[in-house]
């Protein structure tokens, strides 16, 4: 692997991002709105109710490790979608650039404009809702790991679907986390789901940390080997995801795909 | 046909076949592309020269056959092969949301070009497009999206550089001014060109050797100067027109 072709993805984003406010904006606003939307929800909730419960750092700190996890993913697709919008992937794939670097470009463009969000997020629920991340203690840590992980499956198991299937197929694309959301107990825990929804459940590694989040803020006990559990999970994701677009870019040489991509002339 | 042009081609292209189902665009073909040597690829749309194009640019999976560029086995080693490669062709334009210079910057990346700005100094000169430096390429003409293009073809020194119509829908003076360009290009390198182009009066003042494809196979081949003569015909048009119409009737005119 070259870094410097790695690097090439990395620059075209940032050279993107630099000259266009309608890129750059996005990757804070919609955030910004998010925490603040979430953030007033939990204290009304907050003062109506007469229970202990830690709705700042359940509620707000679900909403807001829910969306890095949908930036992350959002980070790889966007990435891979200026190629397709500018019809550059002739351009891409007639140079020497391999599979790996192209995806390892995609996944570094989504952690740089990923953390611009989580920055934002975090400056507004601290500051003006007075979420405080040490709750989490170094449980933290792998929560984050987890997400980002699964963020990028996700992302890279998208991009490989809009690749075999054409550039139309990029509305299947962006419902993806609110297709997920219930099934990943983010607001309220696997435990309220009807048991078929629970088995889907347990499939999705977002959920054994929103579980374990809710257990860690309320002060109780919570298995690390469930955690492990999920961090083993979003890597077997991320590999199958690889997999995923490595099959598909294969088949886009071998059928003419990526030469005549713009064509749509997959039914 | 299938004698060697020369001793260290830049370009083997052997028994390359694509077969889509049970269409075969390209039906075996054999050539070579010699170092400071231009080559034409002819052939009405649809004979197979975007698909051997694709094939060589290693974003169509032969059938059958092999290409090696500079020596290197493209289905081997893919990477160093198209370190070798680069191509211009009016369907594939830099991205238009960059500067000229960011996506000259971006490739140049992709490539692996050492001492990018003194190369692309150069370049912005040869193609006269130092005034579009700092200009997002979407809103250039055709002509200069036309140089810019070639300017990334050049990027990386290519031993190998394919061009697909590259003055197609271009004013004459803006044409010519390319061909010229593209023509010192080879002349300072060891660059052999694949050129494709329906404008026989180009393609008869650029290149040195013409492959005629009419259904995925080279039915003619030979110097375009020397061929309209050698088929009884007065120029390169009127041949390729009757190579058109009457393919079988060269298919078994190799020179």
């Amino acid at each position: 692997m070259r870094l410097s072709r790695l690097a090439a993805i990395l620059l075209r984003q940032f050279y993107l991002y630099r000259g266009s406010a309608a890129r750059a904006v996005p990757l804070f606003a919609w955030v910004a709105i998010d925490m603040m939307l979430w953030g007033f929800m939990t204290k009304f909730l907050g003062s109506i109710t007469q229970s202990h419960y830690q709705f700042v750092p359940a509620l707000l700190g679900a909403v807001l490790f829910w969306d890095f996890m949908s930036r992350v993913m959002q980070g790889v697709t966007i990435s891979f979608f200026e190629d397709v919008w500018s019809r550059n992937f002739l351009n891409i794939f007639a140079s020497p650039i391999t599979v790996p670097e192209y995806i390892g470009g995609l996944m570094v463009s989504s952690v740089a404009t990923s953390l611009i969000g989580v920055v934002v997020m975090v400056i507004i629920a601290t500051v003006a809702f007075g979420l405080s991340f040490a709750v989490y203690g170094a449980m933290l840590i792998p929560f984050i790991f987890v997400l980002l992980l699964f963020g990028m499956a996700l992302g890279i198991g998208a991009v490989a679907l809009v690749l075999r299937l054409g550039p139309a197929a990029e509305w299947f694309v962006w419902p993806i986390p609110a297709l997920l959301s219930p099934f990943a107990a983010v607001y309220y825990p696997v435990a309220t789901l009807p048991v078929w929804m629970r088995w889907i459940s347990h499939l999705l590694p977002p959920s054994y940390v929103f579980e374990g989040m809710r257990a860690v803020v309320s002060g109780q006990h919570f298995d690390t080997s469930r955690l492990a559990a999920s961090v083993a999970l979003a890597l077997v994701y991320v590999l199958l995801a690889y997999w995923l677009f490595t099959w598909v870019f294969r088949y886009a040489v071998r059928t003419g795909l990526i030469a005549r991509y713009s064509a749509e002339s997959v039914t | 046909m299938n004698d060697p042009v020369c001793r260290e081609p830049v370009l083997r292209v052997d028994g390359l076949r694509k077969n889509y189902g049970a269409l075969q665009a390209v039906k075996g073909i054999t050539f070579e592309v010699c170092p400071n040597e231009i080559v034409g690829l002819l052939g009405l749309n649809g004979a197979g020269k975007t698909t051997t194009i694709s094939m060589i640019l290693g974003v169509l999976e032969p059938t059958a056959g092999s290409i090696r560029i500079g020596g290197t086995d493209l289905a081997r080693n893919r990477t160093r092969a198209l370190a070798d490669t680069n191509f211009a062709a009016v369907y594939a334009p830099l991205p238009g949301n960059l500067t000229v210079y960011e996506n000259l910057r971006v490739f140049a990346l992709l490539y692996g070009v050492k001492n990018f700005e003194a190369h692309m100094t150069k370049l912005f000169a040869e193609f006269d497009i130092e005034k579009f430096r700092h200009v997002r390429c979407g809103v250039l003409s055709s002509g200069e999206q036309t140089r810019v293009g070639l300017a990334k073809a050049m990027l990386n020194k290519p031993r190998v550089l394919l061009l697909d119509e590259p003055t197609a829908s271009i004013d004459p003076a803006s044409a010519r001014d390319i061909r010229h360009s593209i023509c010192r290009f080879v002349r300072q390198t060891d660059v052999g060109v694949l050129w494709t182009s329906h404008n026989m009066y180009e393609v008869e003042e650029v290149c040195d050797r013409v492959l005629f494809l009419s259904h995925g196979e080279i039915i003619l081949e030979g110097d375009p100067k020397k061929l309209p003569a050698q088929h009884g015909k007065k120029t390169l048009e009127e041949l390729f027109i009757s190579v058109a119409r009457e393919p079988l009737a060269f298919g078994d005119l190799d020179t």
